[in-house]
């Protein structure tokens, strides 16, 4: 499905971005990328989704060489970024340019991000993990086979950001998503993920790859994963960095 | 999850806030007419005791037949008819011209390293410095007035513009990226819109200078309109047309600007800004 072969980006003289990186995922498959801070996470995603070109390397969707952003990609960002002048209905209808469906497609994503009856408010009116729901649906409407999140719900509280990871889940589940997670939080990995990539580094570079092979949905307080918690940790090496 | 949301929606009272924004209005306007009110009433009294003289500072009454004679008489319409055409034509082509040239300079970077460095240069000329010139390309008649009201409605639209562009959010732009947006739909879904809201306070302090810029072009030599009327009332000695006029001139400022600040609000009311409290 998406094919990364020794793919580089790098800033400032090679001292920050990601260098050397392969992964191959499935097409269904939950990757979850985790990293301590300036290792070239969200630059990953950035190419992977073709808003920087600026690479070295191939990066395959299908077979297909990603040159410019690809049709299949969608992507969901750390804030909402949704349009404040738009109302939600038409922020979720937004990528669909030339659609005639396209307000009973927005209204069916909305319904499914749970957000039915906000069609008319602006995204003013929103809460951030509505406005976040917003920007889920927003991404989906295109129908996208490869969903890449960037720290997705980092900014919200933690009840919602529970909430919203279920909802992913679910949302994988109904839509059989290939989905790569960039996240800071190792739960979260646990929770969603089949295999978890930690970058470590400055440019970040894979340093380990750990396969989770419990089935989801998984309980969040599971022993198994508890332990898998402290490996990552280790892995991290953020014993030794604080 | 449905439970929720029905609470959420349920706090948001819609038609409770409009009808609290109407009785907000009265209150705003009753509270601001207070000190003007008091201010006129103590003027009259004064004159009428005779400690302003009259032909000096006239009791507001006197100027309100003024304007009430003048309206009766049909002078006040035409005076005022050529002084908003020119404001308008003026105000219309400084928009047309900054919104023109704004929009390429702030969108395209080789535009901006074409024209900015020159329009800024033009911008520290004091704009009534063009009058001599434009008086002696265009005469005295219409045509200078209007290009000097349009210059001094430029340049605030301009920078405005200019400013707006180029302060769109690179994080909203790159979502229209994501769905691979041409240049054209880039600007237009989202770089206008998101520029907007400076382009509005562009063209408000644009109308601002606009009318400066009309009593300045009208002072300067004309036959009608309100910035004559001043220059006539200083010349027959007549303190009562000169204060008309003033009036007259503020009257017409603040309904032409409440017209564009309720374009404003009517435009923008997606903005997430503090709502003015009592």
């Amino acid at each position: 499905m998406l094919a990364i072969e020794n793919v580089s980006r790098t800033f400032s003289n090679g001292e920050t971005g990601f260098k050397n990186i392969s992964l191959s995922i499935q097409k269904g498959e939950i990757i979850g990328i985790l990293g301590t801070s300036g290792c070239g996470k969200s630059t990953l995603l950035r190419v992977l989704s073709g808003l920087d070109v600026g690479f070295k390397g191939s990066v395959l969707i299908d077979g297909e060489a990603v040159s410019s952003v690809h049709e299949k990609i969608g992507m969901i960002f750390q804030e909402p970024r949704l349009l404040p002048w738009l109302k939600v209905i038409e922020n979720i209808s937004f990528g669909l340019t030339n659609d005639l469906n396209k307000h009973e497609k927005a209204s069916k994503y909305l319904e499914s991000v749970g957000l039915k009856g906000f069609e008319n408010h602006y995204p003013k009116d929103l809460s951030g993990g509505m406005a976040q729901r917003v920007a889920i649906a927003r991404a989906l409407v295109t129908a996208p086979e490869i969903l890449l999140l960037d720290e997705p719900f980092s900014a919200l509280d933690a009840f919602t950001k529970m909430q919203l990871q279920d909802l992913l889940f679910s949302i994988w589940k109904q839509y059989e998503s290939t989905i790569l997670l960039v996240t800071h939080d190792i739960d979260e990995a646990l929770y969603l993920c089949d295999r978890i990539v930690i970058l470590r580094g400055q440019p970040g570079m894979i340093y380990s790859e750990i396969v989770i092979d419990q089935p989801k949905p998984r309980a969040r307080g599971d022993a198994y994963l508890g332990q898998l918690k402290d490996k990552i940790i280790h892995l991290l090496d953020l014993s030794t960095s604080l | 999850m449905s439970g929720k949301t029905n609470a959420v929606s349920s706090r948001l009272p819609v038609k409770t806030k409009k009808g609290f924004q109407l009785n907000q209005t009265v209150k705003t306007v009753a509270l601001g007419s207070i000190i003007p009110v008091l201010l006129i009433i103590i003027w009259e009294y004064l004159s009428n005791i005779g400690v302003f003289p009259q032909h000096l500072l006239p009791a507001p009454t006197s100027i309100f037949y003024m304007i009430l004679n003048m309206a009766g008489e049909g002078t006040l319409w035409s005076h005022m008819g050529i002084t908003l055409y020119r404001l308008f034509l003026g105000f219309i082509i400084g928009v047309a011209a900054a919104l023109i040239l704004g929009a390429a300079v702030g969108y395209m970077k080789i535009v901006e390293s074409l024209f900015d460095p020159l329009i800024q240069a033009f911008r520290s000329i004091p704009s009534l410095a063009w009058v001599p010139l434009f008086i002696l390309w265009m005469g005295i008649g219409e045509s200078s007035k209007v290009v000097l009201i349009a210059v001094g409605v430029f340049f605030p639209v301009y920078l405005n513009i200019v400013s707006g562009i180029q302060g769109v959010d690179r994080k909203l732009i790159e979502i229209g990226k994501i769905y691979n947006f041409n240049s054209f739909q880039l600007i237009r879904k989202i770089i206008l819109p998101a520029s907007l809201p400076s382009f509005l306070v562009g063209i408000r302090s644009g109308l601002g200078l606009g009318w400066m810029f009309v009593v300045a072009a009208e002072l300067m030599g004309a036959s009608k309109g309100i910035g004559y009327l001043l220059v006539y009332g200083q010349n027959i000695y007549s303190p009562d047309l000169i204060i008309s006029s003033i009036v007259l001139f503020a009257i017409l400022g603040k309904i032409t600007d409440a017209l564009l600040k309720n374009l404003e609000s009517k435009s923008l009311h997606w903005r997430d800004t503090i709502e003015k409290k009592a």
